[in-house]
């Protein structure tokens, strides 16, 4: 394991460790994201879909193993993730003890400036997420195995609220991969300047698909989805565009 | 061509030694009239005589070919490397001021732990050479080359290579990247040697070596962002930071442990 | 002939200001062998006693950085100097067109000889033909020396490497890399000497300047530097100390030298008994950006290529301040078209640049200043179009427009004459020792190889040539046979020459008066430039001889050196420099009014025959070695006579 370790002491090493994981967990984003599609196929298909997640390798594995599996190695790559670009957010800090009165970004685009920042915020997110639609600790309704109740109160409760911490939470996402896809491929040194345009395009590409993909399952759910108890400013802004 | 000139205020870091704790100092007597032909060095050479005829202390900064190559010369000017056009400082003209309206001009030395202030707006970039001495070159003694021709380049390869090895090691990117990294100015000495057959014999060791170097001399890491590429006067494409990567990768999965030098 | 052939070395010369003969240690026998045969009879150190000796090499150019390269892989300890803050800044860097060798790749008939007979033409036949032999015969191993190192020269589709002809040479062996061929060089050389540091057999002292040299018992034995940072003077000591400081073209302020190129170094080993050599031979650059202003503070030279394209000309009426557009075509003189039909405006450098002078002198030059000429594409874009012109010299428009704020495809640029090169410097016998034993001068710095002219793409050429297959051997030869008994930094030679440093730094600090370091600089460089410069006579070096030495007790008296000797001071840096320029100023006077014809680089005005450099043998075909006599304006000359047995001088013609 030396080799590892040694690998991972160097700053670049370390770049490759937030890449590998970021990767993986961008890939889970995406089948996340795909899977709560199901939402607009109806309460049947969203939920028959978590359940099916549970015998997930059935019958080579017991119920829920595959999905625990899955998520202890999520877990281990958030952490990862985490801890690495603390490391490394440490390095660069040191790199500069004396920071300049004035200094301008030329080209850097704020994606770019935010990664630390819009981590951060994401990281929050993921917790109240877990909180919200998993434990349903921070749900006032929440029935355990109802995924599409859970789903469409939890976003309609509290005025809306949640709905729209999610969405501004999604766009942090989406500037996060916006700067992370293309990142992954810098780093692992798979750039070249005859690639290049092609792997900004496709990180942009899954930034806004991403962004647009999950806002709108809470738009879904707090318009189209007889918003019973959606209150008055709300129904209001909705006449406005005509839902 | 016309004479004109401008009033300027200027904001200098001014420092004694290493010591000493420094700040800024504001010069609006000394940048009076200052021609738009005049390079900024030309302008600062102005500005020294004017102190001199004071009795005060010039302001200190690199420089020396003043024809944008030796890169010895490097200040932050309004907060960008090098000033706003993407040269060296000693061929950035007044003119780019006057052109933009800008009278108010901070200038700051390079900032990173790894190029201590020696005094006002001069630094040490040792750090640089210590990465060159770890694995910069091609280990072949004189008198021991084969024939020149001997080995064909394919041309393309020859001009990336030159692409690298047009580093002026002036220490812009580090200046301007946000965590103080040396990524660009490495990965261009590795790719310049990397690109070529010269060069591959010593390339993983080259990698492993001069990375090694690179974090131990005190330099952040690279957030991509990008900055470096942006400033360089000699146009250093990022693509150069990911064969880097590749290269260090490459080495390490092949070398395993090569941590010591 | 008053030179002695035999192959004797190591002969104490003696450094009292006495007459001694100049002994070139030219080998006999044919030219082609004489190298071989000189390096055959050379005394050896054996490997295991290289770690014995020190060598100091001040200097990491071409010529420096390369020897103190080679010398460590050979096994020598080398201490290198410079007063860059790292060695890949020496002014080498700076070189832009390329590099000559006889490898005859193109099989369009070059060869050494070929490159020989060109080199000793070029220089106007006062170069020594043997050293200008071998300098053609190791062009072809730095080649693949640099090729080695990796160094990324331009290359054919087929992946070979690309020539080209440049400075008018009739065969194409020229090598480059992009337009930053000395860059690339430079590179190589500090890669190699970067892996010697590394190796412990390189010490590097970085922003650290030699200001004299260590002389005991006759033989150069150290240096004595200034510490940049901490301003501590310092003795190191060594078995030899090796110079390659670069030229003197600072003397004339505006130069396209760096700012810190200098002659302190070689004027102090000068004046500890070195013999200076030709230093009259500067090179003048036709292409070079005018000054804008007063407060000019160097000059950027651009490749002289532009002249394949670009026509010269100046408004035919004096005083014309119309606009290059403004002005018809029957007003405009295309004076070197109209001079020169067959060379047109690709005369050489000298002619270009003298001509130039004339019809500024004439009030007929542009731009503010009225010291410039056209250089105007308009017909080469209206030929060939505009893409074509880009595509020729897109980066040297570029730089143009940079610096003037000018767009030269729409007007015509300005170009006037720079110094550039000197091609005079310490006397050094064929194995590139100095008249003081243990001393070696090598590169720009030396006299050696380039006459009174030197030919585009060989400074590069000479400077690696020295450095790394040169004096790595004679070095060698002299540290075998040498008696150098053990001396330490007590040795009251150290400190007698650390005091006199010290002393010196001390008084220019303590004059305090009036007037700063850079005004005496520029009036210094003013007086050289008009009374020495592309064209001299008599009179304006008898008023120059007249005003230097009042300048310079004018300097001593009244120059403001403010701050302190102990920190980073570069008002003392220059103040140091500029008073060992205003002493070699008048040297160089001394020698061109000596110099009673016009040869090269240097143009008396008495002798000419229709306009034109009229060169006299029969009474200068010699090196003139001065010798410090103790007063700076009456050195001794000593002559080295020139033998031509190869190439037969003949007197040059572009009409």
């Amino acid at each position: 394991m030396t080799g590892i370790a040694s690998f991972y002491q160097r700053s670049i090493g370390k770049k490759v460790v937030m890449a590998l994981t970021g990767a993986f967990l961008l890939f889970y984003v995406v089948v996340h994201m795909w899977g709560n599609f199901k939402i607009f196929l109806g309460q049947e298909q969203l939920d028959h879909y978590a359940e099916g997640l549970k015998t997930l390798g059935d019958p080579l594995f017991a119920e829920e193993q595959v999905l625990w599996l899955f998520r202890i190695a999520l877990l281990a790559a958030f952490l990862l993730h985490i801890y690495t670009a603390m490391q490394l957010s440490h390095m660069a800090s040191r790199g500069r003890p004396v920071a300049y009165k004035q200094r301008k970004d030329v080209q850097a685009n704020f994606a770019s400036r935010m990664m630390l920042l819009g981590g951060i915020a994401v990281l929050l997110f993921v917790i109240y997420h877990l909180m919200h639609f998993t434990i349903g600790v921070a749900h006032s309704d929440f029935v355990y195995g109802e995924v599409f109740n859970n789903v469409v109160r939890g976003f309609q409760e509290f005025m809306g609220i949640p709905a729209i911490i999610y969405i501004i939470a999604m766009i942090f996402l989406s500037m996060h991969i916006y700067h992370g896809a293309w990142s992954i491929f810098q780093t692992l040194g798979l750039n070249g300047p005859q690639y290049n345009g092609v792997l900004r395009g496709l990180a942009t590409l899954i930034a806004v698909v991403v962004a647009i993909g999950n806002i709108s399952i809470p738009l879904y759910a707090l318009f189209a989805l007889s918003p019973v108890e959606v209150t008055g400013w709300f129904q209001s802004i909705a006449g406005l565009f005509g839902f | 061509m016309s004479h004109d000139t401008m009033d300027l205020t200027l904001h200098v870091w001014r420092q004694k030694s290493s010591k000493d704790s420094g700040g800024f100092v504001t010069y609006v007597e000394e940048a009076r009239g200052i021609s738009e032909h005049m390079s900024f060095l030309e302008m600062l050479d102005v500005v020294n005589e004017k102190l001199i005829e004071k009795n005060e202390d010039p302001i200190a900064f690199d420089h020396d070919c003043r024809e944008g190559i030796c890169g010895m010369c490097g200040l932050m000017i309004n907060g960008i490397a090098h000033g706003p056009d993407q040269t060296t400082t000693c061929q950035l003209h007044m003119r780019v001021f006057k052109e933009q309206g800008i009278t108010d001009i901070t200038i700051e030395p390079w900032r990173a732990k790894a190029f201590p202030v020696i005094k006002d707006l001069v630094v040490d970039r040792n750090a640089f050479e210590m990465i060159i001495q770890a694995g910069g070159y091609i280990s072949v003694s004189t008198g021991s080359a084969p024939d020149a021709n001997s080995l064909p380049i394919p041309k393309e390869n020859a001009d990336k290579a030159m692409d690298g090895a047009s580093c002026i090691g002036c220490g812009a990117c580090v200046a301007a990247c946000p965590n103080a990294s040396a990524m660009l100015f490495t990965s261009a000495k590795i790719g310049h040697l990397g690109l070529l057959p010269q060069g591959q014999v010593e390339r993983d060791d080259r990698v492993l070596r001069m990375v090694n170097k690179m974090d131990e001399v005190g330099f952040g890491g690279c957030t991509n962002i990008g900055e470096c590429s942006a400033v360089c006067p000699k146009e250093i494409g990022l693509e150069f930071i990911a064969r880097m990567n590749r290269d260090l990768i490459r080495a390490s999965l092949a070398k395993g442990d090569s941590k010591k030098p | 002939m008053a030179v002695e052939t035999k192959d004797k070395v190591g002969v104490r010369r003696t450094t009292e200001y006495t007459a001694v003969t100049l002994e070139s240690q030219v080998p006999a026998g044919p030219i082609e062998k004489r190298w071989d045969e000189h390096r055959f009879k050379m005394k050896l150190v054996n490997p295991a006693n290289k770690r014995k000796y020190t060598v100091i090499v001040v200097g990491s150019g071409l010529a420096g950085g390369a020897a103190a390269a080679t010398m460590g892989e050979l096994g020598y300890n080398v201490k290198c100097f410079c007063y860059q803050d790292s060695p890949r800044r020496a002014h080498s860097i700076a070189a832009q067109g390329g590099i000559n060798a006889a490898k005859n790749y193109r099989n369009d008939g070059d060869s050494i000889y070929r490159l020989f007979y060109d080199t000793v033409k070029g220089g106007d036949f006062r170069s020594r033909e043997s050293n200008v032999y071998r300098l053609a015969q190791v062009s072809v191993d730095i080649i693949d020396q640099c090729v080695a190192q990796g160094v990324p020269f331009a290359r054919e589709y087929g992946g070979l490497l690309d020539n080209r002809s440049f400075g008018g040479a009739q065969v194409s062996r020229t090598f480059y890399a992009r337009g930053q061929t000395g860059q690339q060089l430079l590179l190589g050389a500090y890669q190699s000497l970067s892996r010697q540091i590394a190796a412990g057999k390189v010490e590097m002292h970085t922003r650290s300047e030699m200001i004299d040299l260590i002389v005991i018992d006759g033989q150069a034995r150290g240096i004595v530097t200034r510490d940049m940072l901490t301003g501590k003077i310092e003795s190191h000591l060594a078995d030899a100390v090796v110079l390659g400081t670069g030229g003197y073209g600072n003397v004339f302020y505006l130069s396209t030298n760096a700012k810190g190129c200098n002659t302190t170094a070689i004027w102090r080993a000068h004046r500890r008994g070195a013999f200076f050599a030709n230093p009259c031979f500067t090179q003048i650059h036709p292409t070079c950006i005018p000054a804008a202003g007063d407060y000019q503070s160097k000059l950027t030279l651009m490749s002289e290529s532009l002249r394949n394209d670009g026509r010269i000309w100046v408004p035919r009426k004096q005083g014309d301040k119309r606009r290059a557009s403004e002005i018809p075509e029957g007003e405009r003189d295309y004076y070197l078209e109209e001079r020169y039909p067959s060379f047109g405006n690709l005369v050489p450098r000298d002619v270009a640049s003298r001509n130039a002078k004339y019809v500024c002198d004439e009030g007929r030059g542009v731009g503010d200043t009225g010291l410039g000429v056209y250089l105007d594409f308009a017909d080469a874009i209206k030929r060939l179009g505009k893409q074509a012109i880009f595509e020729r010299y897109g980066n040297l428009f570029d730089m143009y427009a940079r610096i003037t704020g000018e767009d030269p495809y729409e007007v015509p640029m300005r170009i006037y004459p720079a110094i550039h090169y000197t091609m005079g410097g310490l006397w050094v016998d064929y194995n590139l020792m100095s008249t003081i034993p243990g001393l070696f001068v090598i590169g720009e710095a030396n006299f050696s190889d380039h006459g009174a002219n030197r030919l585009g793409a060989s400074a590069l050429m000479q400077g690696l040539a020295d450095g790394y297959f040169i004096l790595p051997y004679t070095i060698g030869n002299y540290l075998a046979q040498a008696k150098l008994p053990k001396v330490s930094t007590d040795h009251p030679a150290c400190r007698e020459v650390e005091v006199e440093v010290e002393t010196r730094m001390k008084r220019l600090l303590s004059i305090n008066g009036k007037r700063s370091v850079d005004s005496f600089h520029r009036e210094l460089g003013d007086i050289m430039w008009n009374n020495c410069g592309m064209s001299r006579n008599e009179a304006g070096l008898k008023q120059a001889l007249k005003r230097i030495p009042e300048i310079r007790s004018e300097f001593w008296e009244n120059v403001r050196v403010l701050g302190k000797n102990e920190e980073l001071n570069q008002s003392l840096e220059k103040a140091s420099r500029v008073a060992d320029f205003m002493e070699l100023a008048e040297l160089l006077c001394l020698d061109a009014l000596e110099r009673r014809e016009s040869c090269g680089g240097h143009f008396r005005e008495e002798s000419q025959i229709d306009g034109e450099a009229k060169r006299d043998d029969e009474n200068f075909s010699y090196a003139a070695a001065w010798e410090y006599s103790g007063n700076v304006s009456r050195p001794n000359l000593h002559k080295e006579p020139l033998i031509f047995e190869y190439v037969i001088p003949s007197q040059r013609s572009y009409k």
